[in-house]
Formats: structure tokens, C-alpha cells, sequence
């Protein structure tokens, strides 16, 4: 799956990122394979999302979560 | 002994700022980095009978040089010879903060790392061994708690004492660089290579985290609670709404207005009467008396009575900011405002335009794409800024009595649809090959220090003055010569240079219902500064004083309804006037940052005509449509 999918609450691990531009920044944030997240919440109308990885919280749009591939821990 | 330079270096929402106000106080200098529009913060401080400059340098995540930011951090610190680096270090946040501090150190750069926010993190269960991080790192470590000044005080004597000769890097770290030269060296493709090495400073990171911090797992967060209720699904909205409505109260009700009409009455009446009295006195020519107080006086002291509602709005948005809610506003407002054509991160920006375009279009430097940067800019000038507000004031109580409130709300309505209908045609023809993102650090909650929310508050208010003092000067006292001179000397106002210019530009208003030569010189002043637009009303028409606040449009509107003005207009074209005038060209000052901040002349010149384009027919369907319906 990917964290596209990801619902409120789900603990989830990293598995790739696919290429695009945002990559490098998406790594450098710290979301590597392997990096645990945990889905915080969704902003009204379900996009962007909030997750919580390397003690802190990010927001995403859906869009951007779609390119990276997660499975459940 | 000559000057200690010291660079202040970490990821945003780390307190760095915080720290920098803390140790310098009011002694900052404020300019730009050669190049790019990012401010470039100095402050100077003595301690220990040592002379010590200190440079604020942009938040940033990392120093791989792909935004402006970026790109000066890496610089000046390559570039300069700095006795101490410090490295701000958000304790609770370890595990993303140390990744700017790896890259720091594989260039070379020796760092003192501050663990700060040492009391939030102690609060979440977070501990971190300073002595095993030292000598992990092989780099001094030291820790102040966020708001405590004594103990950001203490880094003086450690700036004082500290030698980083005596520091080099640990063996960990050495071993770090050798990988990294390694995996730059292995042929792969620049882009892998750079995805291996981010993955080779995380490894050593997570390494480092093992050894170096322990967690207590505390259960949630304050700021997670805090969010469950302020970031959360529907309900998030109202309460945005709820809080804007009381940014709004505080800035046009409670605090704002009453500090403006204060200062009003203090230049308008007595600074006026008095600086009149004086020159009379002094026997003074009467033109210059004429100058000095129809001109400058009021030309200057209408901006000025602005500043307060300007200054309270920036206050209250910078408050805001600093507490970490303007991230969760960003949050909630990002589908709406992407569906809009804009992003979340432009709200602010955005709130900021009703205050002033000026500083909303600095504000768009935050944005993340460059796309969303120049949509921004290009938009946020059809807001209703507290310039125009006055204009709407004075038309909806001359002309629309019953319902004043509701068409002044509706100009604001009518700028905001505006905005989100070019956003939407920029977004789709101009910038249509760029991509838009949002990737967005969501700071725990935090009580902003009020030092820094005050320094931010003058910063971006500070052009508001600046411009009072030259352009609106400037603007004063050209308007005054104009309405008081043509080519063959002093005459008539109706005679003058500004009735020719106003008569040449109402030619384009024909059809609009509105081509006297006063809407058209009024309307020419305003692309100096809109609030000359009612004031010029007020001395083409020959009212004795025509008050420029809005709180008072009605007083005003009386006084005009017993000029020529009540007649020049019908309501439908007052109407037309109003939108013309919430949507045409910005202000001189508004186009100069829009050509700083977008570096370019084009797009300044771009901005100019379009807007105007797009007022004149907007304005025209009004009148023509208004017509048609039988107004």
C-alpha cells in the first residue's frame, strides 16, 4: 500500500519512495525506507494528512504520500 | 582583542531566533543577503570586555543548497572566518535537528551544539546524555531551556571561553566522511549517490540516538491534545474562523482603532492647528502654509493613522505564529486553498494583504514553490488592504446608507473572488508546467517570547512608516502642487495640472459612469497610495476636511453629500467606482516590493497592467450589467 491510504492511527514502516523531485527533500525530512510513521490525522475534506515520525509531526498532501510505499508494522 | 564572530546555524522552530533576540537585544542590524531577499540578521553584544557579532542565519533543514536559504548558510560559513559556529538544537526533536548538524560537520565546519528547549524535552520524557553526545560527536555541547534568558545569558561566557581549535571531530564522525567520500566515489548516478548518503546520515544518526538519548514514553503530548481539538477534522474550521474573527475585533474594535483614532485626533487636529498657528505666527507665505499643512500634514498624518491597525494586525499574526498555530491554519486551510489555485501556506500572506499588500507579498517568500511564490505575489494585491478600506467606507455611506455594512463587506468578498479567479488563471496558463507541493513541519505548541513576536511585529510594519515618510510625503506634496498650479502659475483647482491628468485619465471611463475629471485624478493619486484617493475626493469636491478613517465615513459622507460629489455619481456608478478601485493597479510602494521580491521589472509591469485591465472590465460588466437590470 501506500501512505496515501494511511488512516488515523496506523503505525507504519517506510518501504520506498518512488522518483519524483520531491524525493531528496521527502528524505532529507527524514523519511527513509525503514523510517517508522505513525498517521496522525487528516486536515477537513480528508487532505492534507499529519504524521508523526523522528519525533515530530509533518503534514502532506495525499498527493505527495501516493509516490511513497509503506507496509503496516 | 578583536571582534568574536559568531554564526547562529539550526533547523527552523528551534528557538535560534529566540536566542539571537535574547543575547542582543535591540542592537540588530537588519538587511538583506547580496542576491536573494532573505533578511540578514547581525546583532552586536559585549561580555567579558570582548566585542562579539553574532549572525542570525536562516532556519534551515539542511545545507544542500536548494533554496535561497540554503544556499547562504553554506555559504557564508564556507566563505568566512568565524571564531564559533553555533548549532541550535531542538532537544525534544533530536533525530531531525542532528541531520543539519552531520552535514555541517562532513564540510568541515566545527560546531558548538546547543541543546535547547531542554525543558520541553524533559517534560516529554526525553533525556539526553550532553557528555556521551560530546564525545559521540567529538564537538562541545552545551543547553539552555527555551524561554529562560538567564539561561541564554550563559552562552556569552561559553561564546567567551570556548576554543573549537582544541575540538576535532570523533572517530564516528571521521569514519562517517570516509563512507560518504566512498559512496560519492562509486560511480553511481549523482542522484543515488545523494539518496545513499542521506540513508548513510540517518544510519549514523539512528546510531547516535541509540547511545545518546533515552525516552520515557510519556503518552501524548500537550501539543498532541492541543491538536486533537484545534487541528481535527470539521470542527477545526470553525474555530479558525472564530480566531481570525477575534485577530480582526482586536485590530479593528478593541485595541487597533481606538490607538488610531488617538493618534488621529493628536495630528489632525491638535499637531494642525498648532503647526498652522505657528506659521501664521512666524509669518510664513500662505502657499507654504498651505503646503505644510494641506499638503503634508494631512497627506502624512492619513498614513499615519493607519499604522496602528497595521501594527496590531502584525502583532496578533506574529503572536500567532510564534505559538504554532499559523502551521496548523496552514494545515486545515490546504484543500480549500489548493482548490483555489493557492496552497495552505499562502493563509498567511493572505491575512496579511487585508493589513497591507506589502508585507504579504514579502510573506510569500515562505512558500515553497516558486509557482506558488509568484501566484501569491501576483494575487494578493486584489485584497482589501487598510488603504482601500476608507474608500469603500466613505462610497457605501454616501450612496448606499441602509446598507453600508453589507457593500463594504461585499468589496471584500468581491477582492477575495477576485484573487481566488486569477490565482486560477495563473495558476493555469502562466505557471501551468510548475508543480505545487506542500511539506509542512508541524512545531509543537509553544508560548511565543514576546521579545522576538515584538522585534517581528516592527519588522514587517517598519515599511508602513518608511513609506509615510517618503513616498506619501513625496505624493503630498507633488498632489498639492498639481491641484494648485498649471503651466502659467497658481490658479483654480478645477484649472489645474491634476483637473488636466484627471480629465485625460477619465476618458477611460466613458462607459463606466464615472468620467469626471475628480474620479479620474482621484483615482491617478491613488496608485501613489490608495488613501490619497479619498482625501483628493475631499479637495477636488471642496469639503473643508474629509476624515480618511473608516470609522468616520459617516461624518464624512455627510460632508460630502453637500458638495458636488452627491451629484457626479449615481449609485450604480459609485458602485462601479468602488470595484474599479478594489481591484486596480496597487500602490507605488506595493509595486516596488513586488519588483524586489520578484526581482524583476516584468512582472512589477505585469502586475501593474493586468490588474488595471481586469478592474476596468470588471467595473465596466458591473455598471453595464447594473444598467441592463434596471439600477
Amino acid at each position: 500500500m501506500t501512505l496515501k491510504e494511511g488512516k488515523t492511527g496506523m503505525n507504519l514502516k517506510i518501504a520506498a519512495i518512488e522518483d519524483s523531485p520531491l524525493k531528496n527533500r521527502l528524505m532529507t525530512m527524514g523519511l527513509i525506507p525503514g523510517t517508522k510513521v505513525t498517521v496522525l490525522r487528516s486536515a477537513p475534506f480528508g487532505d492534507p494528512m499529519a504524521i508523526r515520525l523522528r519525533s515530530y509531526n509533518l503534514a502532506l498532501r495525499r498527493s505527495d504520500a501516493e509516490k511513497i510505499t509503506v507496509e503496516a508494522v | 582583542m578583536s571582534t568574536l564572530a559568531v554564526a547562529l546555524t539550526g533547523n527552523p522552530n528551534t528557538g535560534k531566533s529566540t536566542i539571537f533576540n535574547e543575547l542582543t537585544g535591540a542592537h540588530q542590524k537588519i538587511g538583506n543577503w547580496p542576491g536573494v531577499t532573505v533578511d540578514k540578521k547581525v546583532g552586536y553584544v559585549n561580555h567579558n570586555d570582548r566585542a562579539i557579532s553574532i549572525v542570525d542565519l536562516p532556519g534551515t533543514y539542511s545545507v544542500s543548497a536548494r533554496s535561497p536559504e540554503e544556499k547562504i548558510v553554506i555559504e557564508y560559513l564556507m566563505n568566512n572566518k568565524l571564531d564559533l559556529v553555533m548549532d541550535v538544537v531542538d532537544s525534544s526533536n533530536l533525530e531531525r535537528n542532528l541531520f543539519l548538524t552531520i552535514q555541517l560537520l562532513e564540510q568541515g565546519v566545527p560546531l558548538l551544539i546547543d541543546l535547547n528547549m531542554q525543558d520541553e524535552a524533559a517534560a516529554r520524557g526525553i533525556h539526553v546524555d550532553m557528555k556521551k553526545l560530546e564525545e559521540l560527536l567529538g564537538m562541545p555541547v552545551v543547553e539552555t531551556v527555551g524561554r529562560s534568558s538567564k539561561s541564554t545569558k550563559k552562552l556569552l561566557d561559553v561564546f567567551t571561553s570556548t576554543v573549537m581549535s582544541q575540538y576535532h571531530p570523533s572517530e564516528l564522525v571521521e569514519s562517517h566522511i570516509e563512507n560518504i567520500r566512498s559512496i560519492r566515489e562509486s560511480g553511481k548516478t549523482a542522484e543515488a549517490a545523494e539518496e545513499a548518503v542521506i540513508e548513510a546520515r540517518y544510519a549514523l544518526i539512528d546510531r547516535i540516538m541509540a547511545e545518546a538519548v533515552t525516552m520515557d514514553n510519556a503518552g501524548l503530548t500537550k501539543s498532541e491534545k492541543i491538536d486533537r481539538v484545534l487541528a481535527n477534522g470539521v470542527l477545526a474550521l470553525p474555530i479558525f474562523l472564530a480566531i481570525m474573527y477575534g485577530v480582526f475585533q482586536i485590530t479593528f474594535e478593541w485595541i487597533g482603532q481606538p490607538l488610531a483614532d488617538m493618534l488621529d485626533e493628536l495630528i489632525n487636529e491638535n499637531f494642525l492647528e498648532f503647526a498652522t498657528a505657528s506659521l501664521e505666527g512666524a509669518g510664513v507665505a500662505e502657499w507654504m502654509v498651505s503646503l505644510v499643512t494641506d499638503g503634508i500634514i494631512s497627506g502624512v498624518g492619513a498614513v499615519l493613522t493607519f499604522v496602528p491597525l497595521i501594527f496590531v494586525l502584525f502583532f496578533c499574526l506574529s503572536f500567532l505564529d510564534g505559538t504554532g498555530y499559523m502551521a496548523r491554519i496552514a494545515f486545515i486551510t490546504d484543500p480549500i486553498m489548493c482548490r483555489c489555485g493557492l496552497t495552505g501556506k499562502g493563509i498567511m500572506p493572505l491575512m496579511m494583504a487585508h493589513g497591507c499588500a506589502v508585507p504579504a507579498v514579502m510573506g510569500a517568500r515562505a512558500l515553497d514553490s516558486e509557482k506558488d511564490r509568484m501566484v501569491s505575489i501576483l494575487v494578493t494585491p486584489f485584497l482589501t488592504c487598510g488603504a482601500k478600506l476608507p474608500i469603500m467606507a466613505l462610497f457605501a455611506a454616501m450612496f448606499f446608507p441602509e446598507h453600508a455594512a453589507d457593500v463594504v463587506f461585499g468589496m471584500y468578498i468581491i477582492g477575495i473572488v477576485m484573487a481566488i479567479v486569477a490565482a486560477k488563471i495563473l495558476g493555469a496558463t502562466t505557471f501551468k508546467d510548475q508543480g505545487s507541493t506542500f511539506l509542512l513541519e508541524l512545531p509543537p505548541y509553544r508560548m511565543p517570547d514576546m521579545k522576538t513576536v515584538m522585534i517581528e511585529t516592527w519588522d514587517k510594519g517598519k515599511g508602513y512608516l518608511i513609506k509615510a515618510g517618503t513616498i506619501i510625503f513625496a505624493a503630498s506634496v507633488l498632489l498639492w502642487v498639481m491641484s494648485n498650479y498649471n503651466f502659467s502659475g497658481p490658479c483654480e483647482i478645477d484649472e489645474s495640472i491634476l483637473a488636466t491628468l484627471g480629465g485625460w485619465m477619465s476618458k477611460l471611463f466613458v462607459f463606466h459612469g464615472f468620467a469626471t475629471w475628480e474620479a479620474g485624478a482621484a483615482l491617478l493619486s491613488g496608485i501613489m497610495a490608495k488613501e490619497t484617493v479619498v482625501a483628493t475626493m475631499g479637495v477636488l469636491y471642496g469639503a473643508a476636511e474629509v476624515s480618511t478613517e473608516a470609522e468616520e465615513a459617516v461624518e464624512a459622507a455627510q460632508t460630502m453629500l453637500g458638495t458636488g460629489m452627491a451629484t457626479s455619481f449615481t449609485a450604480l456608478s459609485a458602485f462601479a467606482f468602488m470595484v474599479f478601485s478594489q481591484l486596480y493597479t496597487p500602490c507605488v510602494t506595493a509595486l516596488g516590493t513586488i519588483k524586489k521580491e520578484t526581482n524583476s521589472w516584468k512582472w512589477m509591469g505585469f502586475s501593474a497592467v493586468y490588474m488595471f485591465a481586469i478592474a476596468w472590465v470588471v467595473s465596466l460588466i458591473v455598471y453595464q450589467g447594473g444598467k441592463l437590470m434596471g439600477f
